[in-house]
Order: C-alpha cells, then structure tokens, then sequence
C-alpha cells in the first residue's frame, strides 16, 4: 500500500574528547517530529531561522518514532498505530513524498496453542544499524521486545534471545509494572567501531550490553539507584529512561534515569550519579538526555516533576533545560525564550535532540504540542510551532 | 462473500465493501490480507487474537469465534469500535 502523508547522524559517529565540526555549512536541518496524532517535518533553512512545515502525516496514527537513516539521507521509518488499529511501520525512500507500509512489522513469535504469548502493542524506538550494515535497523517495542530489519525496514524478525529468555521476561515485568501507556525497550545503541557491541534499555527492566551481537547480553546496571524501598540488585526494579552514547567517545554514556542523572567511562561498569549537583529544588528527574555532537563533557537535560506522585510536568511550572560542560560535575539552567511561569508541560524521552551544527542546535518538544530550538547551545530558545499534538519524538536529520 | 469494512481500514481496502472468500473467519481474514496486504495485523495480533476494539458480525450476529464455519452466502462486517480521544 502507498501512502502519501531518524536517529540523530550526530548520535552514531565520533572518536575522542573534543573534535572540530565538520562544515556543514550548506547542509540543512529538518526536524522530524512524531506525535500522538501523526507526523511532521519542519524543514529549516540554511540559518536554522525559518521553517517550513510538511504534514501531517499519518493523521490520527499515533507516532511514536520518525527517523532518516543517517546512511542514505533518503529513508524514512515511522512506528505508528492508531488507537485501535494494530502496530505497523511506514518507510519513505523519497523523504516522505510516499509511505509504504512494512510487509511484516515487528511482532512476537507465535506461541503454541494453550500458551499465553505476548503481542507488540506498538513500536516505541528505532535505531539504524552499524554504518557498515546498510539497510539494516533495530526496533524497541512495548512490551519489551527488540527486533531487527535487514531490508530497509519492509520485514523485521525478533532479534537475540531477549524477546523470550526466562530471565529477561522476569525482569521486564508485567504490562502492570511499566510507564502508564506500556513498558518499553528504547536506547538502542551501536557502538560505531564495532557493530557486535550493542546496548539497550528497558522501562523497566535495566540496561544491557552485548559484545557477541546479541547471542549474550549482561546488565550494566551497578551504581544505579532505584525508588527507595527496593532491592537495586534485582533488575527489574530498574527505570533507565534514556540512555545515550557520546558521539565524540563510544566509552561514555550518559543516562537519565527515574533515579537521577548518570555517566558511565568504560571499561568501567559502573555509573556515576552526576545529578546530585542539580540545584535541589529541581532535582534531576526527566526523560530526555541530549549529548554534544563533538565534546563528551557536555549534555543537556530536561528536568521535570517528579515528586510525590510525579506530576510529570516542568518544576514549579518553569520549565528550563541544563546543561553541563564538564562531565556532570556543575549545572547551569537555560531557561531564556521559554514561559517564565505557568507552563505545566514537559518534554518526554525521544523528544529532544541535537543537531551537529556550530553552534550546536538543540530542538524539543513538548507535551502541549509546541517544538521549540536553539541555535546557540540552549543559551536562547525560540517557538518554531505551536499547537501540534502531544509530541513524543523530535530528531534533527541533516539533508543537503 | 461480502464484508463490510470500517473506515479505518478503507486506506487498505478503498472500498467500504470487499469480495472475500474463507470457511472460517480466519482463513477469510487470510484472503484478505492477500488482497490487502497489511489489513490483517491491523485487526488481529500475532497470537491470533482479535485485537482491543474489534468485532466481527455474520448475519448480524456477533462472533468471538474466529474459527467458526463460514457458508458463502454470509454476510461478514467488521466493526472497530471508536473509544478514546
């Protein structure tokens, strides 16, 4: 069927420290943003200050994921459903002038008759695979399942033993255990020296690493801290909410977690909790982690509510981004363009992102249906639209 | 036999009423997912259940049985029904 209606390129690539941009100065962005209620691309001009939208796409799908493979700088996947229709997934070669429908999206494996299986509610999180495997893409979905593509996103099959091993279905829980609209698999990582090595998270369920592809994955959950009361030593307790790589150093990530903010230098298996340093009457709950395209020690965050019975709204209504320029060590709040008060939104996992401009551009959106950028690092933001629907994912893909 | 679609699937379809033939409900789903590649996932998951929402009628009569016998000469709707906002 045709239909006419990313993950950040900055996110897989990187070496060191801090390396020089690259030019880019003819490239243009354009913001993909999946929401509750279809798909549009904000295509920015060469100065990132005008931009134009394309959409909707997919109207009335909820949309949970919209990625331009970073290889080809043409294919588009989208993981959408609609709230009653099953989970598919829609590919565009031609940067979304035409949709066709996946010929086999994700789904579980059929259990024997009498045994309860699961079903893929809907596809969550979508990573391209290694730059030396073109075509091929991983998918997270809710419930918990990781699944693969070979062909550009048209057949998908599950992927390792994640989806029915005894162990990783205990920790993954019960639909009853995960966030309010379904547990899922997200931040799914390819280590760009070495396609084996992988990650990937669970809400709930902890953090994982394979270095055999995925014929093995252990925990990496030590350091973590979880909701007090219980037993960090059982994974299952465990709440990543998003977990990113550094473009500029495969050997560090960073996290946010329902339990802080935190980095990991590998080989170390241990994670650093870097939000105490947060100012107290913010803390350093959130969704989203934004990583700097060619500097390690800086990230952005997205702090929200998270207290009593998590509001899951910007603090005190003031909603503001911090950044960190040396590892985690100190905050600094940027808040400038955005409502000074009574702003009750906030920005959920796969909802803010990088460019790999200079300066950096950093796009969010939020809850309440506006996408808001900054071209100068998050020292200055601006509205490029408001009004959409609850938006869940914002990727900036460069074209030109 | 003819089946009634719901206009959440007519983008698969283009046609509120279709031509499909099965013994049972889910060898007429298989036809039409061959005629309408994709249709079938959308109304059903893969451990063959129906999925939240979506019912079918033959002759009028509601069927949860998706393997009941089916006689060419009935008349199949499928209805999703709209909740939510």
């Amino acid at each position: 069927m045709v239909r006419t209606a990313k993950k950040s390129p900055a996110r897989k690539q990187g070496t060191t420290a801090r390396s020089k941009p690259a030019k880019r100065a003819s490239r243009r962005i354009v913001v993909l943003v999946a929401t509750r209620k279809g798909a549009w691309l904000f295509h920015g001009d060469k100065q990132r200050k005008s931009w134009r939208a394309d959409g909707p796409h997919f109207l009335g799908h909820i949309v949970n994921h919209l990625v331009l493979d970073p290889r080809d700088g043409r294919t588009l996947l989208a993981a959408a459903k609609t709230g009653h229709l099953g989970p598919t997934v829609f590919r565009s070669t031609d940067f979304g002038r035409n949709w066709k429908e996946a010929a086999k999206p994700p789904a579980f494996a059929k259990v024997p008759e009498g045994q309860k299986g699961r079903a893929v509610d809907h596809t969550f999180w979508l990573t391209p695979c290694h730059a030396n495997e073109p075509n091929a893409w991983y998918a997270g979905t809710s419930p918990q399942g990781l699944f693969r593509s070979d062909d550009g996103g048209d057949t998908w099959e599950p992927f390792s033993i994640v989806n029915d091993d005894p162990q990783f279905r205990a920790w993954m829980g019960s639909v009853q255990d995960g966030t309010p609209d379904g547990p899922k698999l997200h931040s799914i990582i390819v280590d760009p020296r070495d396609p084996k090595h992988l990650y990937f998270a669970m809400s709930g369920g902890g953090v994982h690493e394979t270095f055999d592809r995925g014929r093995s994955f252990t925990p990496l959950v030590k350091g973590l801290e979880v909701v007090e009361g219980f037993d960090p030593a059982n994974i299952a307790f465990h709440d990543p909410h998003c977990v990113q790589m550094c473009p500029s150093n495969p050997d560090r990530l960073y996290q946010q977690n329902h339990c802080g903010i935190y980095r990991i230098d590998r080989p170390s298996k241990e994670w650093t909790r870097i939000g105490k340093q947060m100012p107290k009457q913010v803390g350093d709950i959130g969704f989203p982690m934004v990583l700097h395209p060619r500097d390690a020690d800086t990230a952005w965050v997205f702090p929200m509510d998270g207290t009593t019975v998590w509001p899951r709204t910007s603090p005190d209504g003031k909603p503001a981004a911090y950044v960190t320029r040396n590892g985690g060590k100190t905050w600094q709040r940027l808040d400038s363009g955005l409502p000074k008060t009574q702003a009750w939104w906030t920005v959920k996992r796969q909802a803010m992102t990088a460019d790999a401009q200079n300066p950096v551009g950093l796009y969010l959106g939020t809850t309440s249906g506006a996408l808001w950028m900054s071209r100068d690092e998050g020292k200055r933001w601006t509205c490029i639209a408001q009004h959409l629907p609850e938006i869940y994912a914002v990727e900036a893909a460069e074209v030109g | 036999m003819k089946v009634l679609i719901p206009t959440p699937l007519l983008s698969y379809t283009n046609a509120r009423e279709v031509e499909a033939s099965g013994a049972t409900l889910m060898e007429l789903l298989a036809d039409l997912d061959r005629q309408y590649p994709g249709l079938r996932f959308r109304v059903i998951d893969e451990q063959d259940k129906l999925r939240p929402h979506m019912r079918f009628f033959v002759n009028n009569e509601q069927v949860f049985d998706t393997t009941l016998a089916l006689r060419p000469t009935d008349s199949v709707i499928l209805v999703q029904a709209l909740s939510g906002g």
